[in-house]
């Protein structure tokens, strides 16, 4: 399904993946594979408080045991040289004068062995003095909640307020006049909906090797969605020059948003300058469970307002998240995007951003979006089932399109929500029987995406074959979907070209892999980079003719005369002109730098059957199919892939991930066996269908795809467990005892 | 002279103003003029926000050029997982 015209050669192809050999083989080198001589293990001592004031830390016993070759403390980071927008990131790195969550470092060792290690974390004496907590978001909210930052006043709140709070950021979206459009609707719907706090689960732990010298630079190799991040931010925290410090990512086991930050880093570094050695750090499950980035647990309100035949006349919604230890939420995007989806003449959402004692909120795919369109999506399902209305043509009826003003503000240009709406009319899931017990649900979903800063290299090799050169981590298949592009641009065979990501010295700098960012705006640049390169091929085949260089042109891979009047000369190929590089001016590259804009929004609709066992409350998923917009899937097979990843990681979300506190404030299921994720014999093949509406902000029309595919499928299983089970779930998981509950309540039970 | 729209919590900081007519022909004019009219919406600005024109998203891009024919916005800088 599609609309775009342009017959592509490579573009739309699915060749094998160029890491695939390396990683079947378990040679592809991840985070944890590194090592250097002499490297010492490096080991961190975490709070078992969740709130606690540190009145002192005694590492003299600790730093006495042969064997320990450096620690450190929050006060081994000069704290008034890093940049206030770090500040955050340090005191979570290390706590400094209070540890705000269960897990929240408070010193490192480096020794010679993990044992050694181990031994000297317990010779380190920190005084606490514990404080009250709080980690349920509603409660965090409260005027007498306790308070985890004493300088933390709401901001964007008019008045200013003027007592401290846990809220530190209120946000406002719409437009039109709410009250107006309320009063204008027949049926109103307004629910209550709560989800727990989810990880991102990605299989490979934090993991980084760090070697300060001695004349003060640094290596580091880690696992990284973006490495030039890291560089930037460990260079401000160890107070380096940027220059100094050059990062290589390695091979990367997921990330999902989590590794957009760091953790360890800059403590292997400190480590390692105060030791003299490498330094490895390699977190364990419990440790990335109990003090990586988690997502939000959230507490919302939705109000819906239609009219008898299924207009939207009004759409309100209230989104409080809770941030972690700094508040660090992506609640704005749950408000702004909670909507997004439909053609609202009246629209308001607020979100409040909470602290509260967990750890620090990390990005989570589509960060904020999932949850909001959960509530968001389940009210919507309702209202159609109120109106007598089909699923799907409701939405239809009120779908955002081009030239819709969304509910976050601007005016959409090209969009594809309709077509993955009819496109999920059209597929026979759609009308497929269900049996007892089981019920369909359906739920559509948005995200922003965004382009950034990108910077590539492309080399053109005596041979004829190409290595291109780019400084974002591949974590969904980027490489393939950059060779693919290149191979289209230039004209050459996708065999003939070799990705790398290369270190932060090799290139400009790179924003992060996120924000669905990668194959949009790393494509863009080494398209403008092959261009560079024809133009520079053209001008050796002109040189070699002895002919203007206006009078050749680039025609399927060879370089052509222009026209009759050029001459005649027979097309030089790709590989004639890279043959004869070092006679004709030396070595063939071409490079591009850009700010990638115009990114293009993604939507996508999901349909997924449950069966509800009515004795235990288990929930089956018998089929699930999405349907999402890619603008122009470049590699389909790795399109595919994202889709299918977004609706596990949903059902997972959906159904059984959530992190369970104890009275005492800590984590109580910090290991897979406890934090349920859903596995292959949880799973039916999760069916996928590409529509292509393309992104006119991208010379193939690619939009990003890696996001969309998670904002759906709580919702969309949400609403199927509902018909199933014949009661309203307005709280994540939907875990076998809850729904069990839920049935038994609607019952009278 | 350009008319830019401000998220509603963000009009708050702006005397209330959800629009707002501002002298600029680019990004760059744009925020720093947004900053000395409404000295509110200061913090916010240098935090850092994302500028839609005409529905596409720009992150620090200073020369992007901006006419009274665009639709702009100021939104929360756009990020992703």
């Amino acid at each position: 399904m599609g609309k775009q015209d342009r017959d592509f050669k490579a573009v739309g192809t699915r060749p094998l993946r160029p890491d695939g050999v390396e990683k079947v083989t378990g040679r592809a080198k991840f985070g944890a594979d590194l090592s250097a001589p002499g490297m010492l293990v490096g080991r961190f001592l975490r709070s078992p408080h969740a709130h606690a004031r540190i009145r002192s830390i005694d590492t003299s016993k600790a730093a006495a045991l042969p064997g320990v070759k450096a620690v450190v403390t929050g006060d081994s980071f000069d704290i008034t040289k890093v940049s206030s927008g770090n500040h955050d990131t340090l005191a979570n790195v290390m706590a400094r004068d209070k540890a705000l969550y269960e897990g929240h470092a408070v010193a490192a060792i480096a020794a010679i062995s993990v044992s050694i290690a181990r031994k000297a974390l317990k010779l380190i004496e920190v005084d606490y003095e514990v404080l009250p907590h709080v980690t349920d978001v509603d409660e965090a909210m409260a005027a007498d909640a306790p308070l985890l930052h004493e300088n933390m006043f709401t901001a964007n709140l008019t008045p200013k307020p003027t007592k401290p709070s846990n809220i530190a950021n209120f946000y406002e979206f719409g437009h039109g006049d709410i009250e107006a459009g309320f009063a204008k609707a027949d049926v109103i719907i307004e629910r209550s909906f709560k989800t727990a706090a989810t990880h991102q689960g990605y299989i490979e732990p934090h993991a980084c090797l760090a070697n300060m010298t001695q004349d003060g630079q640094g290596e580091l190799w880690c696992c990284t969605q973006g490495h030039f991040m890291v560089r930037n931010v460990c260079a401000d925290l160890m107070g380096m020059e940027i220059s100094k410090l050059r990062v290589t990512a390695s091979e990367i086991g997921g990330g999902f948003g989590g590794k957009t930050t760091v953790f360890i880093d800059p403590v292997a570094l400190m480590l390692s300058k105060l030791a003299g050695k490498p330094v490895k750090i390699v977190m364990s499950r419990e440790e990335v469970f109990k003090a990586s980035g988690p997502t939000s647990s959230t507490s919302m309100r939705i109000k819906i307002g239609a009219t008898n035949d299924g207009r939207l006349t009004a759409c309100e919604g209230e989104f409080n998240y809770q941030g972690g230890a700094y508040a660090d939420s992506p609640v704005q995007f749950g408000a702004m995007s909670a909507f997004a989806c439909y053609d609202l003449e009246h629209v308001k959402t607020v979100g409040y951003d909470v602290a509260a004692n967990r750890p620090k909120n990390v990005a989570y795919r589509a960060p904020g979006a999932p949850m909001a369109a959960f509530a968001v999506e389940s009210v919507m399902a309702e209202m159609a089932d109120r109106l007598g209305l089909d699923q799907l043509e409701f939405r239809l009826k009120n779908a955002a399109t081009e030239g819709t003003r969304s509910s976050y503000g601007p005016t959409y240009n090209s969009v594809g929500l309709t077509e993955t709406i009819k496109a999920a009319q059209s597929h026979d899931h759609y009308s497929a029987p269900l049996g007892a017990n089981q019920g369909r649900g359906i739920a559509s979903g948005f995200w922003f995406n965004f382009g950034g800063q990108t910077a590539v290299s492309l080399n053109v090799q005596e041979d004829g074959t190409v290595n291109v050169t780019v400084g974002t981590p591949d974590i969904g298949g980027s490489r393939a979907s950059m060779g693919l592009m290149v191979a289209e641009e230039l004209g050459i065979e996708y065999d003939n070209i070799r990705c790398i990501i290369a270190d932060t010295s090799s290139l400009g700098y790179n924003d992060v892999t996120d924000g669905s960012r990668t194959t949009f705006s790393s494509g863009l640049a080494l398209i403008n980079a092959a261009k560079d390169a024809k133009a520079k091929m053209c001008a050796r085949a002109a040189r070699i003719w002895d002919i203007p260089a206006e009078a050749v042109e680039w025609k399927d891979g060879c370089v052509q005369p222009a026209g009759a009047n050029a001459g005649e000369f027979e097309p030089m190929s790709f590989a004639e002109i890279a043959a004869n590089a070092d006679n004709t001016g030396g070595p063939i590259a071409g490079h591009h730098e850009i700010n990638a804009s115009g990114a293009g929004v993604s939507f996508g609709t999901h349909m997924v059957d449950v069966e509800v066992d009515p004795d235990t409350g288990y929930v089956k998923i018998l089929r699930y199919t999405v349907v999402q917009d890619a603008g122009k899937a470049v590699h389909p097979a790795y399109v595919e892939g994202q889709y299918q990843g977004g609706a596990v990681q949903g059902i997972g979300w959906a159904l059984n991930e959530e992190y369970i506190y104890g009275e005492d404030g800590r984590l109580q299921n910090a290991g897979f066996l406890d934090y349920r994720m859903p596995v292959a014999s949880d799973l039916p093949m999760i069916d996928t269908v590409i529509v292509e509406v393309p992104n006119p902000g991208h010379p193939y029309g690619v939009r990003g795809v890696g996001e969309t595919s998670i904002v759906p499928p709580m919702a969309a299983i949400a609403n199927a467990v509902s018909q199933a089970a014949g009661v309203r779930m307005t709280e994540l998981p939907m875990s076998p005892p809850r729904v069990l509950k839920a049935m038994d309540d609607a019952k009278g039970g | 002279m350009v008319k830019v729209m401000l998220w509603g919590s963000l009009a708050a900081l702006a005397e209330g103003k959800p629009e707002l007519e501002i002298e600029a022909k680019n990004i760059k004019q744009l925020l720093q003029r947004l900053a000395e009219d409404h000295p509110g919406l200061k913090p916010v600005l240098e935090k850092g926000v994302s500028v839609s024109i005409d529905g596409m998203m720009y992150n620090d891009a200073w020369f992007e050029e901006i006419s009274s024919e665009n639709e702009i916005c100021i939104l929360p800088r756009i990020e992703g997982g």
